[in-house]
């Protein structure tokens, strides 16, 4: 891949309304705070798409390694007491 | 001059600036330095175009000769167009589009914050919805502006360029005529002299803190309110009104 020489990275996380969780849209190139917030409005919210942006720099995010998805994530589907499973659905209850 | 008639020239007036600047900005869709900032421009231009629709219908209707916004965007001969002589000038490079969006969405802000007050309820509202829009544009160029100025001895010196370059271009943003003078005995025009003075000093402003040299003012361009424009205004008409021109009554 080609180094990337259009300013920084940022991830940006959108808000469709308040309250809601804020939930990853993208990324932007940016110089310095503002920039990154007026190119996430520009780009992922001209549409009503949210009321709320967060950007931060991609470099700061720490992501889990590949190599270790066993280890973090296999252990849990074969033991079905981990899901919540064997409560009845209370009447009316929609969200849980 | 009857108010109708004055009103419907001063929103031509308005709904040119718009319209032009629109296409102007328009120019740059896929040409802008880095993608985010292309669709940032672009943004610009379509809140241009969309300001420009509303004020040229409402133009036609004040008309009241059956016209729509299109023909009056697309059908009208050079002299007829009474945009400001700065909104004609060409993109430049990156420096020039900025220091021309500086230069006109400061005045659009004080201008349309004023505007918001016309006792013309429809400009009233085109002002409302339109000074949100505004306010963004101008704390765009302004951030560049910053940037540019204060940032390498090369963006330093295209943004002094620039500045300088356009400078000529800004008194005509302050004249005013009949029609201003008539509408604002109505209360519905804006007067210029105060934005003028607050423009000056909201430009040095943004310059010094840019590290920038404010202009002196030497000689200003004029000439829009009667139809005369630069060389750049035919070049923008024959690509915008070609279609319309060669194939009147096109529709998709």
């Amino acid at each position: 891949m080609a180094t990337d020489t259009q300013l920084d990275l940022w991830e940006v996380f959108i808000q469709s309304k308040s309250g809601l969780p804020y939930i990853h849209a993208g990324s932007v190139h940016a110089s310095d705070n503002k920039m990154a917030i007026q190119n996430a409005r520009d780009i992922y919210t001209r549409r009503g798409e949210g009321t709320s942006i967060w950007v931060l720099p991609s470099k700061h995010i720490v992501a889990s390694n590949p190599d270790d998805n066993d280890m973090l994530f296999d252990p849990s589907n074969d033991k079905v007491y981990r899901h919540p499973t064997f409560y009845l659905m209370p009447e009316g209850a929609k969200n849980i | 001059m009857t108010t109708k008639d004055a009103t419907y020239t001063y929103t031509l007036r308005l709904g040119d600036d718009a319209l032009i600047l629109g296409h102007r900005l328009s120019e740059l869709c896929s040409r802008g330095p880095i993608l985010e900032e292309d669709l940032a421009l672009t943004n610009v231009a379509l809140d241009m175009i969309g300001r420009a629709q509303a004020l040229l219908k409402y133009a036609a209707d004040i008309e009241g000769k059956g016209k729509t916004d299109d023909d009056i965007a697309y059908r009208r001969a050079e002299i007829n167009y009474c945009n400001h002589l700065l909104i004609e000038q060409p993109n430049g490079d990156f420096a020039h589009t900025i220091a021309r969006q500086l230069f006109v969405s400061v005045f659009e802000f004080l201008f349309y914050t004023e505007l918001e007050k016309s006792r013309d309820e429809t400009l009233a509202a085109i002002a409302s919805k339109t000074i949100k829009e505004i306010k963004y544009h101008m704390q765009h160029a302004i951030d560049w502006t910053l940037r540019l100025g204060d940032g390498t001895s090369e963006s330093h010196k295209r943004m002094q360029t620039a500045v300088n370059d356009l400078w000529m271009y800004t008194g005509e943003l302050f004249e005013m005529d009949e029609v201003d003078a008539q509408l604002m005995r109505d209360g519905i025009a804006v007067d210029l002299i105060p934005i003028k003075a607050q423009w000056h000093n909201d430009i040095k402003t943004v310059l010094n803190k840019a590290t920038l040299l404010m202009p002196e003012d030497t000689y200003m361009q004029t000439g829009s309110k009667k139809g005369i424009h630069t060389e750049n205004l035919g070049h923008i008409l024959s690509e915008m009104q070609y279609l319309q021109r060669a194939y009147p009554d096109a529709t998709w």
